[in-house]
């Protein structure tokens, strides 16, 4: 077995900045992302059910907070990383099955992954709407 | 700590994403028709069984699948074995919190007065 290198000795990865961009890079990236972003939606339907648990006046100054513009924003980024990470979910199992791997497929896949995933909320609203 | 247990990390990300690809579009659709009233209208939403179980069973399998997540972005990113230790452990026993707080208030709201 090799002695371990000091650590300024080490090859370094490489650095973001030397990638040419690609929209799998940014699929991967927004999956991590979206993925650490649903840890709040999942504190905020906790949070949600226990103002619920509460009594119909904290039900209701949630209710306010998220009718805000403010509050209408957050719903959005998570109604968009709700269905970002299960596309990119998705995109994961197929992989797993040993599909969509072509670098075509897997920039086609990815690009639709965040352009339904952007057009979500858009279609959650009507639907709260009609 | 993940270490030496890649494949069953592996495979309970995988059968918790596909229980995940059925319960979280059900309870988005169903909350865009149907909690977008008043409390009296979220009340009687979750009251019904099946709404209760299957928000039950979103929590509880979100918990699980945001832990295993969150393991790996600690695995990658925090070199320092304490640190590391310390936040795998924030992360096991949060989420074991959040389901535990979750499951809790469905039941209340779902049985209780």
């Amino acid at each position: 077995m090799a002695s371990p290198l000091a650590p300024e000795d080490r090859p370094l990865s490489p650095h973001l900045q030397v990638w040419r961009w690609h929209v799998t890079m940014l699929a991967s990236i927004l999956n991590r992302a979206t993925g650490t972003a649903l840890v709040g939606g999942l504190i905020g339907l906790v949070l949600w059910l226990l103002a619920m648990a509460a009594g119909a006046p904290y039900y209701q100054s949630v209710k306010d907070v998220l009718s805000t513009p403010f509050g209408k924003v957050i719903l959005y980024g998570l109604v968009f990383s709700a269905a970002f990470h299960t596309l990119a979910g998705l995109r994961h199992l197929m992989w797993d099955a040993g599909r969509g791997f072509k670098p075509g497929t897997a920039e086609i896949t990815a690009w639709l992954a965040i352009i339904l995933a952007l057009l979500a909320p858009l279609g959650v609203w009507a639907l709260a709407g009609a | 700590m993940s270490g030496r247990h890649g494949t069953s990390h592996f495979i309970a990300e995988r059968v918790s994403a596909i229980a995940l690809l059925l319960l979280l579009p059900w309870f988005v659709i169903s909350a865009a028709l149907s909690l977008d009233g008043g409390y009296d209208q979220a009340r009687a939403w979750i009251r019904n069984p099946i709404n209760a179980i299957g928000l039950g069973l979103l929590i509880a399998i979100t918990s699980y699948h945001t832990q295993l997540g969150l393991r790996v972005i600690i695995d990658d990113y925090i070199g320092r074995p304490l640190t590391r230790w310390l936040l795998l452990t924030a992360n096991t026993l949060g989420a074991a919190a959040l389901a535990g707080l979750g499951l809790w208030a469905v039941y209340t709201n779902s049985i209780g007065g």
